[in-house]
């Protein structure tokens, strides 16, 4: 009889990442394989693990501001605003509504960036190499704002308890206008490339489903969320930040594929234009910071403030012992919980889809470890 | 049924690609910055290197050496050291140090300087051979980085 061979076994363990280009940064993945099939994953993470939530427990309130942009570093201005907006409910204080338009009109702007950012990269996974060069250049122009607003383009920490510390420059209204005028083009150009190509069709429709149930089973939130048909926007579920003016649509899809969340994220694209537009027009005047004291010493008490964030609901939660620095800070971030899923989508499909289905779920691993 | 099948026979959704692909290839549409040949333009916001402004007219430094840009540092990356002067009796700054290598450039302490002396400059080319180098005295603080300059 002869001997056991590697060759007879039924299942073949790899490990994907955490150097893989396609995991998106320092994700590790543990596949069992049988053939092509993938019988089950398991996911590793906190290779990024830099105790953001210990540090905020040492830093001032303020301190903290600049750190919370490093979780989710596409996304930085969004992190700031859940930030500050988390503070201000402890201190029960609100913005202007100057400062308030102003945020809106940068987190969308974000927002745009950010899923463009996702866009190019998980074109590039599927093999579309095209698309990530034209995102990144509309991208730049995102980010040019945000360089001439607050004079960072990454971790911009635009943001600060009770309002804004910079006020507009000059023409920026105009810009936005521009961008958004020169934007939507190139959303249809994405859209032309990519939508009805037929191999981007067939790499993306039917894989990694995730219905509606399991959605809200594993707490999946943002556009992983609205590609199954559930339309909850936190913008218009629990409005912050003055979203409730503003008139836009929550884009769903039914199936819950990696197409739909595809479309789905290329309507939200649109939609933010549209608040740009309405924000832009009417940012009121008034002050771009409200009274806030020198030294910010919340009373007692704890705050949950949840935002809607690129890639799902962003929540802080401050505890406060009416100290200069929070006695517990903890942050629920959008992609930890949608990774979650990953093992729900990926089993019983191929191989090949894994790295389609990673993304898809579109989570940076400096929010996911924090 | 026909219409798709002539769009799958003759590759139509490939070549609409294409054709985008096309329209980009104008020489007038490149956007990529030929640094170093070509100086990036940076916002005039742009927190980049650390300054101490002096007072242009006699050369003195217009810290007050009052500490809140230490105090309002997250990494406490800023160390002021003072001397009361006996005849004026005003604190005079004698060292200043900001360690530019932990900096995460979030502004905070050009935000709590109350003389603007402290400032965050366009200048962003920090690089140095040693990381005693990305430590800022005083004297480097007040010249600014001298990067090379490069042309083509």
């Amino acid at each position: 009889m002869p001997e056991a061979t590697f060759l007879d076994a039924t299942e073949l363990v790899i490990n994907m990442g955490p150097q893989h280009p396609s995991t998106h940064g320092v994700l590790r993945v543990i596949l069992k394989l049988d053939g092509e099939k993938v019988n089950g994953t398991e996911c590793i993470i906190g290779y990024l693990h830099r105790g953001v939530e210990k540090i905020g427990e040492n830093r001032t309130y303020q301190q903290f501001a600049p750190y919370v942009d490093r979780m989710d570093y596409v996304a930085a201005v969004s992190n700031g605003l859940g930030y500050c907006l988390a503070v201000e409910k402890l201190l029960n204080i609100e913005a202007p509504p100057r400062a308030q338009a102003v945020r809106v009109i940068l987190t969308e702007l974000n927002r745009i960036a950010s899923h463009l950012l996702w866009l190019g990269t998980h074109a590039l996974d599927i093999g579309a190499i095209t698309p990530v060069f034209y995102c990144l250049r509309e991208r730049e122009e995102v980010l040019k704002i945000f360089e001439n607003y607050c004079g960072a383009r990454l971790t911009t920490h635009a943001f600060r308890i009770g309002g804004l510390q910079y006020e507009t420059y000059d023409g920026f209204e105009e810009e936005v206008k521009k961008f958004c005028d020169w934007f939507i083009p190139k959303v249809d150009e994405y859209e032309e490339l990519l939508t009805n190509n037929r191999i981007w069709v067939g790499r993306l429709k039917g894989v990694g489903i995730l219905s509606a149930e399991e959605c809200k089973e594993y707490g999946v939130t943002g556009p992983v969320l609205r590609a199954a048909g559930v339309a909850w926007d936190l913008r218009k579920a629990q409005p912050y930040s003055g979203y409730e003016q503003y008139d836009f649509d929550i884009p769903t899809a039914e199936n819950g594929d990696t197409y739909d969340r595809y479309t789905v994220r290329m309507e939200e694209m649109r939609q933010s234009t549209r608040i740009l537009r309405q924000a832009v027009d009417r940012i009121p005047s008034g002050p771009i910071i409200g009274k806030v004291p020198k030294v910010v010493k919340p009373p007692v008490g704890e705050a949950y403030v949840a935002i809607e964030a690129p890639k799902g609901e962003l929540g802080y939660f401050i505890v406060s012992d009416n100290s200069t620095q929070p006695y517990r800070m903890r942050v629920r971030p959008p992609s930890f919980v949608n990774l979650q899923a990953l093992d729900c989508m990926v089993r019983g499909g191929l191989v090949a889809d894994v790295v389609a289905i990673i993304g898809t779920l579109d989570i940076v691993l400096g929010e996911v470890d924090r | 049924m026909i219409a798709k099948l002539f769009r799958t026979v003759f590759l139509v959704d490939l070549f609409q690609g294409l054709w985008v692909t096309f329209r980009n290839q104008d020489p007038k549409r490149i956007y990529t910055e030929q640094y170093p040949a070509e100086r990036p333009k940076v916002g005039e916001r742009y927190r980049g290197a650390p300054r101490l402004n002096i007072n242009p007219d006699n050369g003195e430094t217009l810290c007050i050496s009052c500490n809140l840009c230490a105090l309002a540092c997250p990494e406490n990356l800023i160390v002021v050291t003072s001397q009361r002067n006996e005849q004026t009796k005003r604190k005079e700054l004698t060292t200043f140090t900001y360690d530019t290598s932990r900096c995460m450039f979030c502004g905070l302490c050009e935000d709590a300087c109350p003389v603007d002396a402290l400032e965050l400059t366009q200048d962003f080319e920090l690089a140095s051979y040693t990381r005693e180098g990305a430590i800022w005295d005083r004297q480097m603080l007040e010249e600014g980085p001298k990067p090379t300059q490069y042309k083509c």
